[in-house]
């Protein structure tokens, strides 16, 4: 059996199989339930209850989908230009990190500067961060999934030290945390009384610009021309160097937006927990998306309603939480395979 | 002859289909023992797929193989050399850093083993070569032998299999024309021998000078099975292309100036690299490059497309010394590029039509404004160069991947030639056209010529070369020959230059 290509895939080849991805994955959640001996349909409606019942469930979930939205777009933009960025994580610490420094009354200034300046300030760090090993890449040949991935725990680390040490909240009772940010540097709530704060705003705002970079401006077709075709790009007269370092820059600044919009507009200090991974899940989002902005958005409300599901469901129905990451590993899977299955058809040898 | 009666092998009606082309559609043919049958068609005829089937590389659809009267399995290259047939490749299957004798022993000899019978399998191999006139040093290393070397090493490989058919396909691609002589000559003995061959060609000379019978195919039919006696070039020529052979017409112009010059340009990190080389393109002339493949044309054709810098020498154009050299700067300074491989070079295949016809361009006023790209002027130009190019597409908004070679080849030219271009690189245009698209390629570039654009027509298509060409030079381990005008060489001439004759000043 082989793989034989679809010349032009038609309405149903592109959006069955993901929906057969989908149903597969509640059929897989269920079973999960299942065998951890809970009632399967009881505990498919926990998930869902628990992620979109409520309005405060709703909110959770959104807010939990912001850092995703960035880091799935970081990974996104990055991936289509073949630069495989797998330091997401690190540039955003990076970003809360830069956030914290200047955020927390060294900068005198009224909200409506501070929080861009923070911004800015977050999305150079990051871009910095991306910058290094694209250049390495560029000028030395060394191999960008390694530094990059490397960077996330040299990035850790170097949190942790400064938790410890001189970024350490004197009034934390001890803990290793940050001071909390000025009150200036907060990101405001969208709608009174919600938990949900402008960084999802910004993250759906972040998405529509990477689609208007990729489809209307001279950059993002550079950008797409050197992913998919980079000799064809080059022979065409495109500096692929400069365009993969601001792809590099755009990547990192995504990355490092997630950092800051979970300090300014969610947590309002610093921790080592800041981020369960969202750098990671970022890839996953992107993958699940098929690296088009308006699926990251998608994807990642996806993954956040399913952690968040599955988070109140283990609760309600005394389950373990890792049902979620199996969850999540499932369906990255069975999307995966559909997207193939959306450009390939299988034959017999 | 009685053994001539015997069939070696046998196909009956092979159908092949990839997705929507029919690539054989019910072929049959025959071979006997001790004959040389030619298997002649154009590029994408169908002939090379054919052969995979037999081979074992692909899986028929239908049809039945059958060798010395039994049937042979589908998809098995294994019990195809198991049967005794033999492929030489027209890319070759060696391994480059191991040596003539151990390439020759590969997978002949059990994994483990007390004895390596490495010194049994030396006599025999020098004993084939002996045999055959396959002359070789087994004990060179592949990656130090010329390019017909490294051919008589896959066909005593194939012997020392004991094959018994051996399929050649386009085995003269890479060869001189005195080494193609030399190549006939093996051929002959093998067949004296009573071996088969099948010599899979669209080189008419050839096939008249070696084969037996011939079978050509046309569109992956069998447009006509005939003895070589019984037979002329032209009646092959219109069976293989089904109406009369297109010779270009060439008429006088009248030349210019010297549009782009090199002087004493030499490169590095190519290989070949370009050695002393001096050469001047002149308005309204096409120069023709030939020369056997590898010789320093992709470092010529690198040059000038703005890939490649020169470690020393100087390129000028309309006169003027260019300092900053680069793909955006040859086409800043008017050259139109027709790349050699127009599927990783001239377009992106995941890309539109229009992305593609703008992607040179895209930075232009007209079709871009501080940073945005203005796609209705995009698409306009991909539907102009759609009429004014015949691209036969679904349109401006399909994938480029989607299109035939012919019609992604007529993109190219037109995105390079809607711009009046002064100087043209055609490296390899017309390389597996079929001969509409061929033909139309061919009167582009001579109507680019009446106009008055200098041209340099790169092509391992000697034929085409000197149909085309006003000057000729041959190109030889990166040294160029003098410029010879048309009409002045044959191709005898043209093929000492190209095996390296006359060149000895610059040794």
């Amino acid at each position: 059996m082989r793989l034989e290509p679809i010349a032009a895939p038609g309405f149903a080849r592109r959006v069955l199989p993901p929906l057969v991805a989908l149903g597969a994955t509640t059929l897989a959640g269920a079973a999960l339930a299942r065998f951890a001996g809970a009632d399967a349909f009881a505990a498919l409606g926990l998930i869902a209850k628990g992620a979109l019942g409520t309005k405060f469930a709703l909110m959770e979930t959104l807010n939990r989908a912001t850092p995703l939205i960035f880091a799935g777009l970081s990974v996104a933009v990055a991936f289509r230009a073949r630069l495989w960025n797998i330091g997401a994580e690190a540039q955003l610490y990076a970003g809360a990190l830069v956030t914290v420094l200047l955020g927390t009354g060294i900068l005198p200034l009224p909200s409506p500067l501070l929080i861009p300046v923070l911004a800015l300030a977050a999305i150079l760090a990051g871009a910095v961060l991306l910058i290094v090993p694209a250049m390495l890449k560029l000028r030395l040949g060394v191999d960008e999934v390694v530094t990059t991935l490397l960077v996330n725990f040299i990035m850790l680390l170097i949190v942790s030290m400064l938790l410890e040490g001189p970024l350490k909240d004197p009034m934390g009772m001890g803990w290793p945390k940050s001071a909390p940010l000025v009150h200036e540097a907060r990101l405001p709530r969208i709608l009174p009384g919600l938990r949900l704060h402008w960084g999802f705003g910004l993250a759906v705002i972040a998405a529509f610009a990477v689609w208007i970079i990729d489809r209307r401006t001279v950059a993002g077709f550079e950008m797409r021309a050197v992913g998919a075709g980079e000799a064809a790009a080059r022979f065409a007269g495109i500096r692929v160097p400069r365009v993969v370092l601001r792809t590099a820059a755009l990547s990192g600044g995504l990355a490092a937006l997630a950092g800051f919009s979970e300090v300014a507009g969610l947590k309002g200090n610093l921790t080592l927990d800041l981020s369960p991974g969202y750098g990671y899940t970022g890839i996953v989002v992107a993958m699940l998306a098929a690296l088009n902005p308006f699926g990251v958005v998608l994807a990642a409300l996806f993954v956040a309603a399913v952690f968040v599901g599955a988070d109140s469901m283990s609760r309600a129905a005394g389950v373990p939480t890792y049902i979620a990451d199996m969850l999540l590993a499932f369906a990255l899977l069975a999307m995966v395979l559909a997207l193939t299955m959306t450009r390939y058809r299988l034959r017999r040898a | 002859m009685s053994r001539a009666s015997t069939v070696a092998l046998r196909l009956s009606n092979i159908t092949k289909r990839f997705g929507p082309v029919l690539a054989n559609d019910r072929v049959s043919l025959e071979v006997a023992q001790g004959e040389v049958l030619a298997l002649l068609g154009e590029n994408g005829a169908g002939k090379t797929t054919l052969m995979n089937i037999v081979f074992g590389h692909y899986t028929a659809d239908e049809g039945r193989i059958e060798v010395f009267g039994a049937p042979l399995p589908f998809g098995q290259p294994r019990s195809a050399l198991a049967r005794g047939l033999g492929m030489v490749h027209q890319h070759f299957t060696l391994a480059e850093n191991m040596t003539v004798l151990d390439n020759l022993l590969l997978g002949t000899r059990p994994l483990f083993a007390l004895r390596s019978g490495r010194a049994a399998g030396r006599k025999r191999v020098l004993s084939l070569a002996e045999e055959y006139g396959l002359r070789i040093d087994p004990d060179m290393p592949v990656a130090a032998l010329s390019v017909g070397e490294r051919q008589r090493v896959e066909i005593l490989k194939a012997l020392y299999r004991e094959a018994r058919i051996l399929i050649l396909d386009e085995p003269t691609a890479v060869l001189t024309p005195q080494e193609a002589e030399g190549l006939f000559a093996t051929l002959r003995r093998a067949v004296k021998r009573g071996l088969s061959i099948i010599f899979i060609s669209h080189k008419l000379n050839e096939v008249m000078a070696i084969a037996d019978r011939v079978v050509v195919l046309r569109q992956g039919r069998v447009a006509g099975a005939l003895a070589i006696s019984q037979t002329n070039p032209a009646e092959l020529a219109a069976m293989m292309v089904g109406n009369d052979v297109p010779v270009p017409v060439v008429q006088k112009t009248r030349e210019g100036d010297v549009a782009l010059r090199l002087r004493d340009v030499e490169t590095s990190g190519q290989r070949p690299d370009l050695r002393g080389l001096s050469l001047e393109l002149v308005a309204g002339r096409i120069t023709g490059l030939a020369g056997v493949s590898g010789n320093g044309q992709a470092a010529l054709a690198a040059l000038i497309a703005g890939l490649a810098v020169p470690c020393s020498g100087r390129i000028e154009i309309a006169g003027r010394e260019i300092r900053d050299w680069s793909p955006a700067a040859a086409i800043a300074q008017g050259i139109a590029r027709i790349p050699e491989d127009r599927h990783h070079a001239g377009t992106i295949g995941d890309f539109t039509l229009t992305e593609n016809a703008v992607l040179e361009r895209i930075r232009e006023p007209r079709f871009s404004r501080s940073g945005w790209i203005d796609w209705h002027a995009a698409r306009a130009h991909a539907r102009t160069l759609i009429a004014g190019y015949d691209i036969r597409c679904p349109g401006p908004d399909a994938r480029i991947r989607l299109l035939s070679g012919g019609n992604m080849q007529k993109l190219i030219l037109g995105r390079v030639l809607e711009e009046a271009p002064a100087v043209i690189l055609a490296n390899q245009p017309v390389r597996g056209l079929d001969i509409g698209a061929l033909r139309f390629v061919q009167e582009k570039l001579l109507a680019a010529r009446r106009r008055g654009a200098a041209i340099l027509l790169i092509s391992e298509d000697l034929e085409e070369i000197m149909a085309l060409s006003d000057v000729i030079h041959v190109i030889s381990k990166g040294r160029l020959s003098p410029g010879f005008a048309r009409g002045t060489m044959r191709s005898t001439d043209l093929g000492l230059w190209m095996a390296g004759r006359g060149f000895d000043d610059a040794a």
